[in-house]
């Protein structure tokens, strides 16, 4: 049987009173907790193994660089990727979009081309491509979402022409919780010739991924999401397009032969890894998805079901409570964006800390989510695999709080 | 239940100015306008002054946000109906000391009811939501200085 409580024990973090109470921690779409697995793993690697990769002949870079591969292939498990040479790493998703748009975006786009993604974005899925728009002279192109925060897709046909290069798109939202029917999307994509990034950084945490199933050409996604250290994470992309695309950034590693005029590339994926990458990190983001499987996705997905449905059943009696996104708990992954009567959501979030209750407060990187609901900013929990009931519980009464202050 | 913490800083005076904002409205001769907005958060205003000579003749604002943030700016308002360039400075700073904590100016009586947002100076997250009325007011002070050539004396 799972049991949160004792998954729990797992990270240290979560054991600690903030302002007098014990922590009850729902800001999981922004960051993870880091369990003893990952944490002992970096120590271990610093203490014992710490040394340049591919590079040294000696005994601890033969180490680090073992380490460091075998977490590439652990990681490409993850994601069910058909080779771990396709398996990037980048400082997180939102360098991995960067990448994208700057080392494809520039060589294939031009004037009149389009770029689709969506205004449920995160702004690291949106200025990348307004910049690439910017610099190619591409232009720009948005789905709408519903007054539930889905997708509106009746006229996709129509958006997506043959001037459609580019449509990314996150598989799940991070402010709302909406999950996009990426597989359909990259289908009717592809039926016109453009080219399908998926965002996951929220997708690939609660669940494994399956890139070869979307059929996408390139998936990114943070390892700071799902248990692993900041300042790690991947670009999945297909070999042949990774391939035939330029270098990101230049630099050592990612060289094959050097020249004063020229140089000749490295072959994928260490073309694109250009300096001494975040070693550590790599080793740790492999140690989490270890534990991830360890556990087993299934019971944690089940378990996260479970934590919604309860946590949307307690908010809904919550007098005056507001809770956007979708309605089915089907289409939404284990967010809750909402306000509470007109307390201002950094009103609610401190209240809340002042309980020992971390929730974010603000526009949550999604000002146009936030537009189109006519907001300024929610209150978001977003749970994982170590919430529990009684954390909701705590989260419900600190609510109560809040009405009392200001109801 | 609530920890006095809270209790400090949701003061019913500020609860108060953010359930009834005072002097919010568009200004519609005003002499200087100034924009502020809190990146992290969304907090945000527009400062609106009619600045005559050497005073404020009228101060609006309009804007949105958190209740520091709005009562913070509503309380401001009303203490710059006909005050002096120089004198709205002053409050500006003194302000902008008790917020980081200085504990002579949360005494000091010329900062009035704003004293009643001494509590959030203990919630560093939120001093910034506390400040911007503050910051927005010099900033309209520096730029109207500027312009009309110091007749609000030397504000620095
Ligand atoms: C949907 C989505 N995309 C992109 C990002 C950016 O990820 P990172 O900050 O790890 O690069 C986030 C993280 O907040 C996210 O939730």
């Amino acid at each position: 049987m799972y049991d949160p409580v004792r998954v729990r024990r797992d990270f240290p973090a979560l054991d600690q009173n903030v302002n007098g109470k014990p922590l009850v921690y729902l800001d999981n779409a922004a960051t993870s907790q880091k369990p003893r697995a990952v944490l002992d793993v970096l120590d271990a690697y610093y203490k014992r193994d710490n040394a340049n990769v591919h590079r040294g002949i000696h005994q601890l870079s033969q180490r680090a660089t073992v380490a460091y591969e075998a977490a590439r292939s652990k990681v490409a498990g993850w994601i069910h990727a058909p080779d771990e040479s396709e398996v990037i790493w980048t400082r997180g998703t939102t360098e991995a979009i960067n990448l994208v748009a700057i080392a494809w975006g520039l060589d294939n786009l031009s004037e009149g081309d389009e770029i689709l993604i969506s205004v449920l974005e995160h702004h690291s899925n949106i200025i990348p491509w307004q910049i690439l728009a910017a610099r190619t002279k591409a232009t720009l192109r948005y789905l709408e979402i519903d007054d539930e925060g889905r997708l509106v897709l009746d006229d996709l046909e129509s958006v997506l022409t043959d001037r459609t290069k580019m449509v990314a798109i996150s598989d799940v939202s991070n402010s709302l919780g909406t999950i996009n029917p990426v597989k359909e999307i990259t289908r009717a994509a592809h039926a016109v010739g453009a080219i399908v990034l998926v965002d996951g950084a929220q997708g690939a945490v609660h669940t494994r991924v399956d890139v070869q199933d979307l059929g996408c050409d390139f998936y990114a996604f943070s390892g700071h999401k799902l248990c692993g250290p900041t300042g790690i994470g991947v670009l999945w992309g297909r070999k042949e397009l990774l391939e035939t695309m330029s270098p990101f950034q230049g630099g050592g590693e990612m060289i094959h032969i050097v020249d004063r005029d020229e140089s000749s590339w490295a072959s994928v994926p260490h073309k694109f890894e250009a300096g001494t990458p975040n070693i550590a990190g790599a080793i740790g983001m492999g140690a989490a998805v270890d534990y991830l499987s360890n556990l087993g996705v299934e019971h944690i997905e089940a378990h996260e079901k479970e934590i919604m449905a309860y946590a949307m059943g307690r908010l809904l009696e919550v007098p005056d409570i507001r809770i956007y996104g979708p309605s089915s708990l089907e289409e939404r992954s284990a967010v809750i964006s909402f306000t509470l009567g007109d307390a201002h959501p950094h009103d609610i979030s401190t209240i809340l800390d002042m309980d020992g209750v971390a929730v974010r407060a603000g526009h949550h990187c999604a000002q146009l989510v936030m537009k189109h609901f006519g907001v300024s900013a929610t209150a978001r929990a977003s749970f994982y695999l170590y919430t529990t009931k009684e954390d909701v519980d705590r989260l419900v009464d600190g609510l109560g709080q809040v009405t009392t202050i200001f109801g | 239940m609530e920890s006095p913490q809270l209790s400090s800083l949701y003061q019913q005076l500020i609860l108060e100015h953010y359930r009834n904002p005072r002097n919010k409205a568009e200004l519609d001769e005003k002499t200087v306008e100034i924009h502020m907005a809190n990146p992290v958060c969304g907090d945000e205003i527009r400062l609106q002054l009619r600045i005559e000579g050497d005073h404020i003749a009228e101060a609006k604002f309009v804007g949105s946000g958190c209740s520091i943030s709005q009562a913070a700016v509503s309380m401001m308002t009303t203490r710059l109906q006909g005050a002096n360039l120089v004198e709205a400075d002053a409050l500006a700073k003194r302000f902008t000391e008790m917020m980081h904590g200085d504990e002579t100016a949360a005494k000091d009586k010329t900062l009035g009811d704003l004293r009643a947002l001494e509590g959030v100076s203990k919630f560093p997250v939120r001093i910034k939501c506390a400040l911007l009325g503050f910051d927005a007011l010099q900033e309209a002070l520096k730029k109207e200085v500027g312009e009309v050539g110091g007749v609000g004396g030397d504000l620095n």
